[in-house]
């Protein structure tokens, strides 16, 4: 067990090491960053003051050298464009970020379990059938194409959400949060919409084919024997039996939206990690791409080891023989 | 169950039995057709910047604009007719699916059959790249790649074969382990027949498939993909829009009451995108010896 795990840390390293240089030689291959950061009438004493002082008049692996050794003291550079730490700007976008993803992937977890439950509670039913339809277009649609239809009616149509922006902010602990005001909340509820669609539909599927499997076997069978009522079933036996996969998913889940939060913040103009992204690789602000990509991978290779962690330490028949 | 017919025209008597996917089939037909002979059929070139007029800029549909013709969809902010340049749109967004498709199946396949068949270390470094690669969203690396390479129609297609390739590499993977296993490849390995040679005369052809379904529904994701990129501004160049990019332009005015810049063209590419998937959908469930009778 020690030896796996040694095993799969050591690839986990590799694999940052390997992205750090990808990322870090693709980012810098591109463009010429003097020319956004300096202004065209500069003298040339001030350019090339500027490229020293930034680092770009060093050959490439030297520079890498000192980007991953600040990296490793928590130093990921300064943004070219707003000349503050990437960090300090990263994390200053986080919450954002975070609030809309928790609130998108919580609210699409229990409304995706209740409808797949139903879903496959009842499959024939003409609401199953109209359950699955809503997730076979749910995985279907561009998610760039929902947002746009839900501003386009909701928005501009019939005026009753904002098309975009955070709205009022609260601040605890020194950090601005939107969904503890009406006016923020307000603000939030079409991109959370168009961020849960697709995961509503996973979550209607994992559920649906759940229930379908597990309402045939025994346990449900000795359950209504027992004469328990329908509902106590499908809440105290059912719901444990299907959660482990979902709350699988869940976690995994909970990376990639962060990924596709970058297509929902653009649409909405949410000032979240994503749409600074996007602002960054629009304006070739180097250091931002490159410690965004760096800690999203770093994020990914972290999930994957805690999974093949897990996976290792809990074996699924184990863990089945339990719980059944 | 001895039947005469051919494979093929007895898979198309079991095919044409759902009529959703027979629609959905006939309706992806038709958009190719479309695509192919944009430039006959569109009232207009809308790449040609002579033949555009901005007084004709953000009409609404029907609109007769200065070429003498009605503008059944309205006009983009270029003064483009707008089915023209869905027309074009289409064959640009077909294209980059089908290009980025087939290039990822042919990288992806080759992988798979050569980590299946080689095995040991070889297998060991391909798989654990593609699994490790299948754990990033496609969106992101495509983001990544994208935002490296700059931009063109060849850089988006490395784009899309760099984020989907392991999907075809998973599954054909899959599918040649099983066949390696098989007794009749052993036989034909024990015959004079030079390695390759089994590979792509007898576990190719039967890795096929399920290849074939993967590759239906990547192109559906390579044309969705490529639309969200355009639309994020990081896809084709605006002189040439693909069906993202018509959306993409059209997004600012969409909140002034001009939904048709972007409407339109959105739901040209769901109609593709959806009718690609159900045909997909079908060809998998056929292809599912679980689900035959």
């Amino acid at each position: 067990m020690l030896g796996f795990i040694i095993q799969r840390f050591m690839q986990a390293v590799l694999v940052m090491v390997v992205m750090s240089v990808i990322v870090f030689c693709g980012v810098y291959a591109i463009g010429n960053p003097i020319d956004i950061v300096i202004p065209p009438e500069a003298t040339q004493e001030i350019r090339e003051e500027a490229i020293r002082r930034l680092g770009l008049d060093r050959p490439l692996y030297e520079q890498y050298f000192i980007f991953i050794s600040n990296l490793l003291q928590g130093d990921l550079g300064r943004s070219f464009v707003y000349n503050i730490p990437v960090l300090e700007l990263i994390g200053g976008r986080l919450p954002a970020t975070l609030e809309l993803v928790l609130i998108s992937v919580i609210s699409a977890t229990f409304l995706g379990v209740s409808l797949g439950i139903y879903a496959g509670y009842r499959p024939d039913g003409w609401l199953a059938k109209m359950i699955m339809a809503v997730s076979v277009l749910g995985f279907s649609v561009p998610s760039f194409w929902v947002g746009l239809i839900l501003i386009l009616v909701f928005a501009v149509n019939f005026g009753w959400l904002p098309a975009g922006g955070r709205g009022e902010t609260v601040e605890i602990w020194g950090v601005a949060w939107s969904f503890p005001t009406l006016n923020g909340l307000w603000h939030i509820v079409l991109p959370a919409i168009n961020l849960a669609l697709f995961k509503l539909a996973l979550m209607i599927r994992l559920a649906r084919a759940g229930t379908r499997e597990i309402m045939l076997t025994d346990t449900i069978k000795f359950a209504r024997a027992a004469g328990l009522s329908e509902g106590t079933i499908l809440r105290r036996h059912l719901l444990k039996l299907i959660s482990i996969p979902i709350i699988t998913v869940f976690g995994l889940e909970l990376g990639s939206t962060l990924a596709f939060a970058v297509v929902t913040e653009t649409i909405f103009s949410w000032p979240g990690v994503g749409k600074l992204i996007i602002d960054s690789i629009g304006v070739l602000d180097r250091p931002v791409m490159v410690a965004y990509l760096i800690l999203v991978a770093f994020l990914f290779v972290t999930i994957n080891f805690v999974i093949d962690l897990v996976f290792a330490l809990i074996d699924p028949r184990v863990r089945h023989g339990v719980s059944a | 169950m001895s039947d005469a017919r051919t494979p093929l025209s007895r898979f198309w008597a079991e095919f044409k039995e759902n009529k959703i996917a027979l629609v959905a089939l006939v309706v992806v037909v038709v958009m190719i057709l479309l695509a192919l002979f944009a430039s006959i059929i569109s009232p207009q070139n809308p790449y040609d910047l002579a033949k555009l007029s901005l007084m004709d800029s953000r009409r609404p549909p029907g609109f007769v604009g200065s070429g003498g013709y009605t503008h059944l969809m309205g006009t983009d902010p270029q003064g483009r007719d707008l089915l023209s340049a869905i027309f074009y749109g289409l064959r640009i967004s077909i294209q980059i699916g089908l290009a980025a498709g087939f290039v990822s199946l042919t990288i992806g396949t080759a992988l798979g059959i050569t980590a299946a068949y080689v095995g040991g270390r070889v297998e060991a470094l391909i798989m654990r790249l593609v699994d490790l690669q299948l754990s990033f969203p496609a969106i992101l690396l495509a983001l990544v790649i994208v935002a490296l390479l700059g931009q063109g129609k060849a850089q988006l297609i490395s784009a899309l074969v760099a984020a989907q390739y392991a999907y075809f590499a998973r599954t054909a993977y899959g599918a040649a382990k099983a066949e390696r296993g098989k007794d009749y490849i052993e036989a034909a390995l024990a015959t004079p027949l030079s390695g390759s040679l089994v590979v792509i005369r007898h576990i190719l052809p039967n890795c096929m498939p399920p290849l074939i379904v993967v590759a239906t529904v990547q192109i559906a994701n390579s044309i969705s993909l490529e639309a969200t990129l355009s639309f994020l501004g990081l896809g084709l160049p605006v002189t040439e829009p693909s069906l993202g990019m018509l959306i993409s332009n059209g997004f600012p005015y969409m909140m002034s009451g001009r939904y048709w810049i972007s409407v339109y063209p959105g739901v040209a590419l769901i109609i593709l995108i959806v009718a690609i998937n159900v045909v997909g959908d079908q060809v998998r469930d056929q292809f599912n010896p679980r689900l035959r009778k």
